[in-house]
């Protein structure tokens, strides 16, 4: 009892001294999210000044960061804020910047090159975005100039589009109850087998939806002993298109993290499918798919959107096949800037280099998502 | 209330049972009453008695003047099952059983069709399956004829006749080679039940694409596209294209839109352009100037 009393004091006055050390001398990040005095360092160095840009960004303090530009007279605050963040609502605009590296690429006396690299924390994971900055020398300090990407602007025009769309009305609470609601599409695992990583099991496939109608699907999977007792269940999660159109196939992936496959007697698949409203637009062109060998192995292409309808968020989920036409990997990226109508987008997805030597082929699918919902 | 009920209607089967050996008025029951139909229940001696009867999920009591019969309306006894009277007078009981059977006359089909949606030529892919009831929902357990009718807007008419059995009665069907809503109906006597069954078209087949210049790029179209039995397939179902060059590659997921897919690609010579719909692949183009 007494003893715990001293505890309880002693971690009451260790609390206090903490609260007063980290008043008196607060960490310079600490004062800056505060409000206090800026971040920033003296721009003595190309690294200290793409440092404070980085930093700035970081903040969000837009305004400090533009003018510390050397180029800032090329654009205007707004369209560098926008060059950051999307012109357009995408996954940039709800994220923030989580960290920031900086890495010297060359440098002289008056000149240098130095890539800012920034790692958004996003609604759907960690995001990157590179940029390689020019900096100059201007008396003692050094100036970044920010390497703008403009938005294309496009001419205005009149899109025609066949707008395709299903809707769906459900079985009422008043019907008979012999009256059959409507049908949960009929989908089909066309592939599927495990295969063994470092991180655990993890299952690969392909699911197609054979039926008429749109179907929202997800996959799930249990593996089970060899004497059938479940050792762990798992989904696709975003793994995976959801919204799956007639005829259309989605790869999946579900891991089984710290599990060895030798453990594993048979899986349980239990694909899931229900029947939702849903539009066929937009059509995404993926064009110039190139895979390129280790290293660093991936695909890269764009996306062109042929819609007239902007998309926000992008995901493109590559299949990768060996010479026999068997799944080897499945991977995807999420593109950070909205798909403007008919304005090419690169992507890159990267595949893990000893499956790379494997590659002889690869599909790729993108779910789109737009305001207001999955289109 | 109810548990009182409960309580009541026990205590009497309980005192039924104890008072059957006792002396007491005499009753007259009949074997079994039709569910709904008026009945009697006849008595014998003098003064005045209790007539309690007892039901699955039903129970009444009469203030009966025995040596008389008691008249019970239509309607009164609906529930089928096995039933409990018990007329009492002072302290004595007497009790007997007696059965309330479904009407014989169909009212109400409990018909269930599965699937509401299939694709076209399926050998029996309809199943349906009827259930007979009377007016106050009591199963029916004679067997009768039930007649199942699978018509499509073709005129295309499917027709089985089957006995039922303990009340139910049940088919398959085949769905036609055209697609369409049918209309699934059993019969039995002048009472029917409706159901739709959506049959839709099968997989692509013979998936044709052709391919055109259009300034710097290429109008890939397919041909109307349709499935084995020569349905359009409908409209939103996915065609991929695919162009392959050089160690590159371009795709493009397109819906059908008026029964054709098409879009332009970029127009590289040399190129080989594929096109599929899910698992049906189509002919393959090799695009030269």
């Amino acid at each position: 009892m007494k003893n715990g009393r001293i505890l309880a004091m002693l971690l009451g006055a260790t609390t206090i001294a903490l609260v007063v050390i980290g008043t008196v001398w607060p960490v310079p990040s600490a004062v800056a999210y505060a409000g206090g005095e800026s971040l920033r360092r003296s721009s003595s160095t190309p690294e200290a000044a793409v440092g404070n840009l980085g930093n700035e960004i970081r903040m969000q303090a837009w305004h400090e960061a533009y003018l510390s530009l050397a180029n800032k007279a090329q654009f205007t605050e707004s369209e560098f804020t926008h060059d950051l963040t999307g012109y357009y609502p995408s996954l940039l605009t709800y994220a923030t910047v989580d960290n920031v590296e900086v890495l010297p690429l060359h440098a002289s006396a008056n000149e240098a090159e130095v890539e800012l690299k920034l790692q958004w924390s996003t609604v759907v994971g960690s995001s990157v975005s590179t940029r390689d900055l020019h900096l100059t020398k201007n008396g003692d300090t050094w100036e970044p100039e920010w390497p703008i990407v403009k938005e294309p602007i496009l001419p205005p025009q009149v899109i025609p589009v066949n707008y395709l769309r299903w809707d769906v009305i459900y079985r009422g609470a008043g019907d008979d109850w012999g009256v059959q609601d409507v049908e949960a599409p009929h989908v089909r695992i066309v592939d599927m087998h495990p295969i063994e990583r470092a991180e655990g099991v993890v299952i690969l496939g392909e699911l197609l939806n054979e039926d008429v109608v749109p179907a929202y699907v997800s996959v799930g999977a249990t593996l089970l002993s060899k004497n059938q007792s479940s050792i762990a269940t798992e989904d696709s999660f975003d793994h995976i298109s959801h919204l799956l159109l007639p005829k259309q196939v989605t790869p999946f992936l579900i891991k089984f993290p710290d599990v060895a496959l030798s453990d594993v007697g048979s899986i349980r698949m239990a694909p899931l499918s229900s029947l939702i409203p849903a539009s066929a637009d937009p059509v995404i062109e993926i064009e110039n798919e190139q895979l390129h060998p280790i290293p660093g192995a991936s695909l890269t292409g764009q996306l062109i959107n042929q819609s007239g309808q902007i998309v926000n968020v992008a995901h493109v989920l590559g299949t990768f096949y060996d010479k026999t036409g068997q799944v080897v990997w499945i991977a995807d990226e999420y593109i950070d800037r909205a798909l403007l109508p008919q304005t090419p987008v690169p992507f890159e997805i990267h595949i893990p280099e000893d499956l790379a030597k494997n590659v002889s082929s690869q599909r790729t699918v993108i779910a789109t998502y737009c305001s207001g919902g999955p289109q | 209330m109810r548990i009182r009920l409960a309580f009541l209607l026990g205590g009497l089967a309980v005192a039924a049972m104890t008072l059957a050996f006792a002396e007491g008025p005499n009753m007259s029951l009949p074997k079994t009453v039709e569910a709904g139909n008026a009945f009697s229940v006849q008595s014998t001696g003098s003064g005045k008695a209790t007539l309690y009867i007892i039901g699955p999920g039903q129970a009444l009591k009469r203030d009966v003047q025995l040596g008389k019969t008691t008249f019970f309306s239509a309607g009164s006894l609906y529930n089928a099952g096995h039933y409990l009277a018990v007329l009492t007078e002072d302290s004595s009981a007497q009790s007997g059983t007696f059965d309330v059977v479904p009407s014989s006359k169909p009212e109400d089909l409990g018909f269930l069709a599965k699937p509401s949606r299939l694709p076209v030529g399926l050998h029996d892919g309809i199943t349906g399956a009827v259930y007979v009831f009377d007016a106050y929902h009591n199963l029916i357990t004679t067997p009768m004829p039930v007649s199942f009718e699978l018509s499509n807007p073709s005129g295309t008419v499917q027709k089985r006749t089957v006995t039922d059995r303990e009340g139910a009665a049940w088919t398959e069907m085949d769905s036609t080679a055209q697609q369409g809503i049918d209309k699934f109906v059993v019969r039995i006597g002048d009472i029917s039940s409706t159901r739709v069954v959506g049959q839709v078209p099968g997989d692509p087949c013979g998936l044709k694409m052709s391919a055109r210049q259009s300034g710097q790029k290429l109008q890939l179209m397919t041909d109307p596209v349709r499935d084995c039995n020569g349905n359009a397939v409908p409209d939103g179902t996915i065609v991929t294209f695919t162009e392959n060059y050089n160690g590159g590659q371009s795709t493009v997921d397109v819906p059908l839109k008026h029964g054709i897919a098409e879009v332009q690609i970029a127009a590289i010579n040399g190129a080989t352009i594929s096109v599929a719909s899910g698992v049906v692949l189509g002919n393959q183009i090799r695009w030269e100037k």
